[in-house]
This record gives C-alpha cells, sequence and structure tokens, in this order.
C-alpha cells in the first residue's frame, strides 16, 4: 500500500460559536497536485492555518508522514518538511533576495555561536552549501538576476515566485500555497502552471493549492476538494467537479 | 480650532504643573508648615513659559516645517564610496586604534576618567542595542544584568579573592544566566507587556541588593573592591600583600594616572572586542534572523524558525555585555551600592540607543559620548539636568526621529 502523505480526518476549527471548518477530511499522496477550492469565506485558509499549526484544530487528526502533527508548534510542523505561502505575500521586504533565501535556511546554517564568530570551516562549509541552494531555487523560479535587490521592490509576480523558493530552500515534501495565482496578469499565471508542475515531476513534491483560477485548478490538479461554509461539499478529479450539481450551485449561489 | 484648544489645553496643564512646582513653596515654621507664594519675578517666568508653551502648541505645524528645513547631516556624504571604502577602511581603524591608545597620555587625568565613563557607556548602549534596535525588544531593566555584572566581580574579589580578568568572563557568563532565566518565561510575550516585566525585573534586583544586607552589604554597597592588574603587577602606591608593583617593575616613579591609563585602556580593549562580537554577529545567521524577525514574525515562524529561541538569543547575548561592562565598572569605581544601579540608568541607556538610532553601531557610539560629556560641560546647569536632557530627546525626536545615525545592515552581496 503506498503510504499517504497527509491524511486528514475529521479537522473541526471552531471560534467561539462559530464552526470556521467542519469535519474535513483530506488526503494527499506523494508526488500530488491537491487543490481546495470554495467560495469566499468557506474555510480555505482557515484549514491551512490548522495543518501549519497556526491554529490548533479543535477537533480531528492530522497524518503528515505517518505522524500525527495537530497540536505541534508551527515551527516544529515546517521542519517535519510541510511549508506554506500566505494569501498575501510575507516576504522580508527590508533585506534582499538571497537573503531571504538564507533566513529560510536558519536552521541548517545556525551552528553555534563560537564556530559562527571565528568562521571555522565547516561554519563556511554550511554557508557555501546554503548559498548553492539558494542560487539553485533562484534559478528554478527566475530570479537570479535580482538576487541582490531588496525584496520589497520586486513586482508582484516575483514577490509571489520569490515566496515560492523561499519555501522550495527549506526542502519541503509538502508545499501548501494559498491563491499563488491571486492578483497575478494571465501571463505570470500560466508561468506558475508549469512551475507547480516542474516542482510535481522534476522536484517528485507534493503541492496543497488553494485557487480561486478555476483554469488554473482544473487543468494541474490530480485531485480536488471543494468545501463550502467549512463543511465538505464534493470531492474528485476536474471532470467530476465541474459536472457535479452541488458545486454548481454553490458558486452560482454565492455570486 | 483643535489645535487652539489643543493650546489651550497645553497651556493649562503647563499652569497647573508650574503652580505646583514653583508657584508654591512648603517652608517649615516650627513645627508647622507654612504655605508661600512664588515672588513677582517667578511668576513672571511662570507666565513667559505658560505663554511659550502656547503659541509653540498652536503653530506646531509651522515650527515643524522649519525644523524639517534644518539640514540634516549627510553621513553618507564624508564616508568614501564602495571600492575605496573597503580600501581604506582597515588603516581608518587602525589609525582610530593608536589615536586612543596614543591620546590619554597626552591629557588630564580628568579627560581620561571621563573617557573611560564614556566607553562604559558605548557597552551598554552597544549591548542594549542588540536587544532593543536588533532584535525590535524593548528592555526597561537592562540596568539589572549592569548590576549583576557588577556584583558579581564585586562579591567574587570580596570573598574569593578572584582577580578581575577571572571574574570578567564570570561576570558576563552571570549576566547572561539571568538574561536567559527571565527571558524564557517572559519573552512570550508581547512588546508592551515584554516593557513592563523587564521594569520590574529592574526593581526587583535592586531592592535585592538592597535589603540582602548579609551578602551585598545593602545600601551600603561594597567597597575596595580589587583594581586589575596588569599580568600580575598591580598599580598600587604600596604593596598589601607582596605581590609585584607595576611602577617596581619598571623601575619608574609611582604615579596615580598610571592607574586611571592602565583603566582607560583595559576599557578601549573591551570595547573593540564588544565591536567585533556584534559585527560578525550581525552578519552571521543569527543576525539575519533577529532581522527577520523583526520584520515577520509569522513567516519566520512558517519557515521553520523557533521565535523563543531567537529572541532568547538577543536577549542572552545583550545582557552578557551588560556583565562585562559591570564587572568593569566595580572594577575601575572599587566602590558600588545599589544607587548606581537605579531605573534612570536604564532609561539613560536606552535614550542613548533611540538616539543613536536603533541598530546602528557608530550612532550608539556617537550618542554614549554625547550623553557622557555634555553633562559635565554643562555643570553649572547640574540641577537642570533631566530638564535639559528631556528637551534635547523631544528636539531630537522632532528633527531626526530615526536618530543620528539610521541604521544600515551589512547586507549580503551575491558575486
Ligand atoms: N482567527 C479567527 N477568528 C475568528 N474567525 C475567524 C478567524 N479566522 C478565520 N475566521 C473565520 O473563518 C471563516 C473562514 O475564513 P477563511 O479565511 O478560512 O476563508 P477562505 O476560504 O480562506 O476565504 P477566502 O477565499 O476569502 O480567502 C470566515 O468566516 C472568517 O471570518
Ligand atoms: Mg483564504
Amino acid at each position: 500500500m503506498s503510504q499517504l502523505l497527509l491524511d486528514v480526518n475529521g479537522l473541526t476549527m471552531q471560534f467561539g460559536g462559530l464552526v470556521a471548518v467542519n469535519k474535513v477530511n483530506l488526503t494527499v499522496k506523494n508526488r500530488q497536485i491537491v487543490s481546495v477550492i470554495g467560495p469566499n469565506g468557506a474555510g480555505k485558509t482557515t484549514v491551512f492555518n490548522c495543518l501549519s499549526g497556526f491554529y490548533i484544530p479543535t477537533a480531528g487528526s492530522v497524518m503528515f508522514k505517518g505522524k500525527e502533527i495537530a497540536g505541534m508548534k508551527d515551527f516544529q510542523i515546517s521542519r517535519q518538511g510541510l511549508v506554506r505561502t500566505f494569501q498575501h505575500v510575507r516576504l522580508f521586504s527590508n533585506m534582499t533576495v538571497i537573503e531571504n533565501m538564507l533566513v529560510a535556511q536558519h536552521r541548517h546554517l545556525n551552528t553555534g555561536l563560537l564556530s559562527g564568530l571565528f568562521k571555522t570551516p565547516s561554519y563556511r562549509r554550511l554557508e557555501q552549501e546554503a548559498m548553492d541552494r539558494a542560487i539553485f531555487w533562484l534559478k528554478e523560479v527566475d530570479l537570479l538576476d535580482s538576487a541582490n535587490r531588496e525584496s520589497g521592490n520586486l513586482s508582484y509576480g516575483q514577490q509571489r515566485r520569490l515566496e515560492i523558493a523561499r519555501c522550495m530552500v527549506t526542502q519541503p515534501e509538502l508545499l501548501m500555497l494559498d491563491e499563488p495565482a491571486a492578483g497575478l496578469n494571465p501571463n505570470e499565471t500560466k508561468e506558475l502552471d508549469e512551475l507547480i508542475i516542474k516542482l510535481r515531476d522534476e522536484h517528485e513534491i507534493s503541492i496543497l493549492l488553494i485557487e480561486h483560477d478555476m483554469g488554473l485548478v482544473m487543468g494541474i490538479s490530480d485531485h480536488i476538494y471543494v468545501i463550502a461554509q467549512g463543511t465538505p461539499l464534493a470531492d474528485g478529479n476536474a471532470d467530476d467537479i465541474k459536472n457535479n450539481p452541488d458545486v454548481i450551485k454553490a458558486y452560482l449561489g454565492e455570486s | 480650532m483643535g489645535k487652539l484648544y489643543n493650546a489651550i489645553f497645553s497651556a493649562g496643564i503647563a499652569f497647573v504643573l508650574a503652580c505646583l512646582m514653583i508657584g508654591v513653596k512648603l517652608n517649615t515654621d516650627g513645627t508647622t508648615l507654612k504655605v508661600t507664594g512664588a515672588t513677582s519675578e517667578q511668576w513672571a517666568w511662570i507666565i513667559g513659559g505658560i505663554a511659550l508653551v502656547f503659541f509653540s502648541q498652536l503653530f506646531a505645524d509651522q515650527i515643524d516645517s522649519a525644523f524639517s528645513k534644518i539640514p540634516k547631516p549627510k553621513v553618507a556624504h564624508f564616508i568614501p564610496e564602495g571600492d575605496k571604502m573597503t580600501q581604506l577602511k582597515p588603516w581608518l581603524l587602525a589609525g582610530l586604534f593608536v589615536c586612543m591608545v596614543v591620546w590619554p597620555f597626552m591629557v588630564s587625568r580628568g579627560s581620561v576618567d571621563l573617557a573611560t565613563l564614556a566607553l562604559i557607556y558605548i557597552m551598554l548602549g552597544l549591548g542594549l542595542n542588540i536587544v532593543v534596535g536588533l532584535a525590535g525588544l524593548l528592555d526597561l531593566g537592562y540596568v539589572a544584568f549592569y548590576a549583576v555584572g557588577a556584583y558579581t566581580y564585586a562579591l567574587l574579589s570580596q570573598y574569593f579573592d578572584m582577580s578581575f580578568w577571572v571574574c570578567l568572563p564570570i561576570s558576563a557568563g552571570m549576566a547572561a544566566l539571568f538574561g536567559f532565566i527571565l527571558g524564557f518565561p517572559v519573552l512570550r510575550l508581547r512588546g508592551d507587556y515584554l516593557a513592563i516585566v523587564t521594569l520590574g525585573f529592574g526593581e526587583i534586583i535592586r531592592i535585592l541588593l538592597n535589603n540582602w544586607t548579609a551578602v551585598t552589604g545593602g545600601p551600603n554597597g561594597i567597597s575596595g573592591i580589587a583594581k586589575p592588574a596588569l599580568f600580575g603587577l598591580e598599580f598600587t602606591r604600596r604593596s598589601k600583600d607582596g605581590s609585584p608593583l607595576f611602577h617596581d617593575f619598571f623601575g619608574i616613579d609611582y604615579s596615580s594616572s598610571y592607574k586611571v591609563i592602565f583603566l582607560y585602556l583595559i576599557a578601549v580593549v573591551l570595547v573593540a572586542f564588544v565591536i567585533f562580537v556584534i559585527n560578525r554577529l550581525m552578519r552571521m545567521p543569527i543576525g539575519r534572523a533577529w532581522e527577520a524577525l523583526r520584520e515577520d514574525e509569522i513567516a519566520c515562524r512558517s519557515l521553520g524558525l523557533n521565535r523563543t529561541a531567537i529572541k532568547l538569543s538577543a536577549f542572552t547575548i545583550g545582557a552578557s555585555t551588560a556583565g562585562f561592562a559591570g564587572s568593569f565598572f566595580a572594577a575601575r569605581q572599587g566602590f558600588i551600592s545599589p544607587e548606581s544601579f537605579t531605573f534612570i540608568e536604564s532609561a539613560i541607556i536606552l535614550a542613548i540607543v533611540v538616539l543613536g538610532g536603533m541598530g546602528s553601531q557608530v550612532g550608539v557610539i556617537l550618542a554614549a559620548i554625547v550623553m557622557t560629556i555634555l553633562p559635565e560641560l554643562a555643570r553649572e546647569f547640574s540641577e537642570y539636568r533631566m530638564l535639559l536632557f528631556g528637551l534635547t530627546m523631544v528636539l531630537m525626536m522632532r528633527w531626526r526621529p530615526q536618530g543620528l545615525v539610521p541604521m544600515k545592515r551589512p547586507v549580503l552581496e551575491l558575486k
């Protein structure tokens, strides 16, 4: 049996009386692109916040690589190999692009005060490796030319790509993208589409995607989950979802 | 309209304060108290002051724009560009260091002593700069770590006769330990709460030192703390326990200024060491992490950075610098008491950091020098010291809120 990378069961998140996420089930296999869609305020971002440890779920289990991660601290979860981006880009905007990439590798680099103060050979080697990894990923997202620019000065599309590269440099196994195409022009969206597929096929990671751009979602997803008002509505491949009357109703009813 | 209201309100407050503080005086008359009013000359001053407050509030905008017209020193102009700078830098630093070492032999004892004090404040400013400027944690009880360092050396020297050079790292370590113990539970708190807790901690340490009479001598403090020695050579006139003396060893006449200059030189070396360490730290992963944490904590967490550990490291390193400065302070002074570690001391160190430009080392050094030398120059005004201090802060914040020399981070460049 192929082991599930991510296995979410009965995930529930309650804010006071408001049930933002209600018994959501979700699985991601290795090298899969899985999408979560739903109308505005459906609870998609809240699901991400629960998975990445920003919220502690009210109920339900989250198994990542066969290990329960619900209730773990956010930074511990990302060290397990599950990293996310944000609906609103969160870069260290006063730092340069390359510095952003190095901060992401902090825990590989931070080997102790003394080795850094005296620049021991092992410290230099680690720094060089981190630099090489950063350069590799900047090349992958086509940002190498901007490596020394302040990240706050990049164009919006470049910032989005940098955020993805910054996640990738931590060597994750599951990358969670929260509306990565929001605010991109059609050209940039197409590039993003290609990048996500490349991450799956060449770099062999899985991607969990929240997206409103249906063209993008239907085109690249191996599996799609629909949630509305926090409750799972349907799941299946692109064709199942397109023809599901409940889904159509949820989307039309909302607008 | 709002401005008029504001001006009247401010003038009213000024009036009430002035009346209470200058307008009436309580004099003891036998066993009773007698209230005496101010003289007419004093009233004229009070009214003048209130008028000043009124008009300065009324025309605040105009005054502000006048302030912004005052040219700001362009530091960048004095500093040569990129490549030239990297070539010149070692020479400049070496030159500066030589000047610092030669200078004390040419000036009076008093100036050297004052310079030593300035160097202590530079150390403290640089240490607090790590916590406040680089890591963005508002610490209002920084003086507590200074006290821990000073008392560590004083007590070790008094009870165990340990030498300054052995105690220096121990003091730094003790202060770091206190920083760690305090920081661990506290750094989960958000900014303002952290400020209050550290403020309380500063007071606790001072009160503890004041009341633990059996060990610390309470308000009487500890006196006769041993001075540092140069490779075992002491700087006193006569040897107490037969240890070798500096002037005997070199066959020169005794002079008390050797000791002062020696202390100054130690301070120079300690400051150079602190600057070196902080410069390295800012270029190390931990320095980048402090910066990143200040910019976006949530992004840091999502990337696997443990924010508590990172903040704790800044807090601990800052505390150890204060401990360092503290043990040197105890050695220089020869006498310490809880009086030296009041809240006002924390406030002055914080003022140094803010005036200098948060995070900027050159700025902090300049501000520390200004803050130690100005009060000496304005001795006649010593009664109004705090008043002048407040005025300087207000004017500085209006004219240049980002500090004397705004911070410029060492940026990592990809070649
Ligand atoms: N911290 C919180 N406290 C209280 N309510 C919250 C909190 N976070 C989210 N919610 C509520 O949960 C619901 C789901 O929000 P969420 O941001 O997850 O929606 P979403 O599906 O991501 O929507 P969008 O497509 O607009 O991004 C909303 O009603 C929101 O108000
Ligand atoms: Mg959302």
